[in-house]
C-alpha cells in the first residue's frame, strides 16, 4: 500500500483542529511522494465522522466503530493501529502531537520498532524520505531529522500547519473489527471533567499574557479582560504561577505550554529565555512593559514602554469599540 | 512493592546553546550546566510521597554517562532509598525506542517493581515518548500526564489517577503494574535536606553495564531509527521592534490597534 496514514483525533463526534492540520500535512506529503492518503477513524458511533473525514480529500478511510473505542484508551487503540500498519505497510504515519496523539504514536512505534519523531513543525520530502523540522532543547535550537529505515512516524505540533479544507472525495470507508476485547483492556475511564468553554492555550489564535508586572492575583483582571474582548486565551509567566497568582494551566514557557498564536500580547513580562522558548514562534508579538531594557522587546514586533495598568484597559476599550 | 522513578540529567533551563558542525554544546550563566530534568523533580517527589504514605520501597534509575550520578544523588538527597546508573558505551546514542529497550531491560532486573514514574518529558528532546515505549516493552499499562494519584491499592493491584488532557481532566483506574508520567500540577517538589545531601554524597551508586542488563533488540547509535545529524540555531526573528511612542496612552493604543488590524492578526 505504502501510502500516508493520518490518525484522526475526535471527541463527542467532533474532529480535533490538530487533525485538520495533520490532514493538510498528509495531503502535501502524499502529493510529493506520489501516493494516497488514508485516514484512521476509530471510535464509537463514528459513521458520520468517517464520511466527513473522507470529504477532506483523503483517498480512503479505515474506520473502526466499537464500544471499546468510545473514549480513547491507548491499550485499546494502540494494538489495533499497530496491527493494521503491520498488515498494510504504510510508508508514513502522521498524528497531531497532542497528549493522546503522542501516546498512540509512541505505542505503535514501540510495537513495530519504528522510528518516531515528535513535534514536527515543517515537513519536506527529500529522496523519498520525509525530513522533519522540529524544535529541540525547548525551542532553543532546531533540527532537521528523518527516520532512516522502515515506517516513518511523525507527530505534528499544533498550529504549525494550515487546516485542510473540504474538497470532496471519491474514496470509500472500509470498516474493520476492533482488536482488543473489553476484558483485556487494563484501563477503565471513570469520568471526564471537560474544560470546554475556556479557550485552550495551544489552540488559541490570540493570547494575552501577564507577568510579574501585574503585581498580584488581582492584577490579572485587566489582562483577562483584554483576552476576552479579543476572544483569546489568558497566558502567564512562570513567576506569576510560582507566586500562586494564577493556576499552572495558564503558564507559557519551557516548563509550561509551548504556544504559537497569530498574536501574543505580553503584559508586564520581562521575557526570560525560558518564557521566550514557549512563545517565540508567535506570528506577531506585542510587548507592554515599563522597563525599556526588558529582553521581551528584542523579540517583539511592537512595543509600548509604559505601565500595563494604563495601556491594557485602554487597549481593551479601543478593541471593544472597533470590534463592536 | 517497589516504585522506580526514571530520571534524566539534562541541560539547565537557563543554558545557552551553540552548534558547531552539528555538535551541540552549552554553557550555563548560573554555572550549573547539567541538572536533574526539571519535569523529573515532580516524579521524584511523587515517588517519595508514595514511600512515606504507602510504605513502598523506592529506587531512582537513569541511563546515561557517569556525569548522571549527580542527578541520581539529587534523588537520594530528596529521599529515594536506592539509585542505579545504567551506563555502557553500547547504549550511547540510542533513540527513544533504544532507551526504552534498555530501561525496560533494567526494570526487569528490579524485583517487586510494580510502578515506574517518569516526568512528562525531558527538556532536551521534549518527546514524551519514553514512558509509553517502556510500558509497551514491559507489557505494562502506560498512564501519561498524571496530575493526581487518587488511590493506590497494592494488595488489590489497582491505581486510580487523574490525567490532565488538553480538553479536560480524565479519571482512570488501571491494573498494576503501570508506567506513569506526571505533570507539574501533581505536587510541589521538596528541597533536599542537609542530612539528605550528606547521605547522598556518601552513597555508593551501583553502575549496571550491558553485562547486567540483557537488552532485547538493538540499541545505541547504530540502531537508532532517527537521524539527528542536522541540528542548527534558530533563525533570528525577522522583525525589529517598532516602539510605539505618542503623546498619550490613548494615541499609542490607537496606533497599536491600527498595526494589528493591518497585520490581519485580529
Amino acid at each position: 500500500m505504502s501510502g500516508v496514514w493520518v490518525w484522526i483525533e475526535h471527541r463527542d463526534g467532533r474532529m480535533a483542529t490538530i487533525s485538520l492540520e495533520a490532514l493538510s500535512a498528509a495531503r502535501d506529503v502524499a502529493g510529493d511522494l506520489g501516493v494516497g492518503v488514508t485516514a484512521l477513524v476509530l471510535g464509537h458511533e463514528v459513521k458520520s465522522l468517517a464520511e466527513q473525514v473522507l470529504s477532506y480529500g483523503v483517498d480512503s478511510v479505515i474506520g473502526c466503530d466499537h464500544k471499546t473505542l468510545a473514549t480513547f484508551r491507548v491499550p485499546a487503540a494502540g494494538p489495533l493501529v499497530a496491527s493494521l500498519a503491520r498488515e498494510l505497510e504504510p510508508a508514513v504515519f502522521l498524528a497531531g502531537a497532542s497528549i493522546v496523539g503522542r501516546d498512540l504514536a509512541a505505542w505503535v512505534a514501540a510495537e513495530l520498532d519504528a522510528g518516531l519523531i515528535a513535534d514536527g513543525t515543517e515537513l519536506k520530502v527529500v529522496d523519498g524520505q520525509v525530513v522533519v523540522t522540529r524544535p529541540v532543547y525547548a525551542g532553543k535550537l532546531l533540527a532537521d531529522v528523518h527516520v532512516t529505515a522502515g515506517l516513518q512516524m511523525i507527530t505534528l505540533r499544533s498550529r504549525a500547519f494550515p487546516q485542510a479544507e473540504k474538497i470532496g472525495s471519491s474514496g470509500v470507508v472500509e470498516w474493520v473489527d476492533a482488536l482488543v476485547a473489553e476484558e483485556d483492556i487494563p484501563v477503565k475511564v471513570e469520568g471526564f471533567e471537560s474544560s470546554a468553554g475556556q479557550v485552550s492555550l495551544t489552540d488559541a489564535t490570540i493570547i494575552v499574557s501577564g507577568g510579574r508586572g501585574v503585581g498580584g492575583p488581582d492584577g490579572f483582571a485587566p489582562v483577562r479582560e483584554l483576552a476576552e474582548v479579543l476572544g483569546g486565551a489568558l497566558g502567564a509567566s512562570r513567576a506569576t504561577v510560582d507566586a500562586g497568582w494564577i493556576p499552572y494551566e495558564h503558564q507559557v514557557g519551557q516548563t509550561g505550554k509551548t504556544v504559537s498564536p497569530d498574536l501574543y500580547i505580553a503584559c508586564g513580562i520581562s521575557g526570560a529565555i525560558q518564557h521566550q522558548a514557549g512563545m517565540r514562534t508567535s506570528k506577531v508579538i506585542v510587548a507592554i512593559n515599563k522597563d525599556p531594557d526588558a529582553p521581551i522587546f528584542q523579540l517583539a514586533s511592537y512595543g509600548i514602554v509604559a505601565d500595563l495598568f494604563d495601556v491594557v484597559p485602554a487597549l481593551t476599550e479601543e478593541f471593544k469599540t472597533r470590534l463592536g | 512493592m517497589k516504585v522506580v522513578v526514571c530520571i534524566k540529567q539534562t541541560p539547565s533551563t537557563t543554558a545557552e546553546f551553540a552548534v558547531d558542525n552539528g555538535q551541540v554544546s552549552w554553557d550555563d550563566p548560573g554555572g550549573k550546566p547539567l541538572v536533574l530534568n526539571p519535569w523529573d523533580e515532580y516524579a521524584v517527589e511523587e515517588t517519595i510521597r508514595l514511600q512515606e504514605n504507602h510504605g513502598v520501597d523506592t529506587l531512582a534509575l537513569t541511563m546515561g554517562s557517569e556525569e548522571s550520578l549527580d542527578a541520581l544523588k539529587t534523588c537520594l538527597a530528596m529521599g529515594c532509598q536506592e539509585a542505579v546508573l545504567v551506563n555502557d558505551e553500547a547504549f550511547a546514542g540510542s533513540d527513544t525506542l533504544g532507551t526504552a529497550r534498555v530501561l525496560a531491560a533494567a526494570l526487569g532486573q528490579i524485583e517487586e517493581a510494580q510502578m515506574v514514574i517518569f516526568g512528562k518529558q525531558a527538556i532536551d528532546g521534549d518527546t514524551g515518548h519514553t514512558p509509553v515505549q517502556v510500558a509497551v516493552k514491559l507489557g505494562w499499562t502506560p498512564l501519561t500526564y498524571v496530575a493526581a494519584i487518587k488511590e493506590l491499592d497494592p494488595a488489590g493491584g489497582t491505581i486510580t489517577v487523574e490525567r490532565l488532557l488538553e480538553g479536560g481532566k480524565e479519571t482512570v483506574t488501571a491494573q498494576l503494574p503501570v508506567v506513569i508520567s506526571v505533570v507539574k500540577e501533581i505536587n510541589e517538589p521538596r528541597y533536599p535536606s542537609f542530612m539528605g545531601i550528606r547521605k547522598a554524597n556518601r552513597a555508593k551508586i551501583p553502575a549496571w553495564s550491558s553485562d547486567d542488563v540483557p537488552v532485547d533488540g538493538e540499541v545505541g547509535s547504530d540502531a537508532s531509527r532517527v537521524d539527528w545529524s542536522q541540528v542548527y540555531p534558530l533563525p533570528e526573528r525577522d522583525t525589529s521592534v517598532e516602539i510605539i511612542a505618542a503623546d498619550s496612552v490613548a494615541e499609542q493604543v490607537k496606533i497599536l490597534a491600527d498595526r494589528l488590524f493591518e497585520e490581519k492578526v485580529i
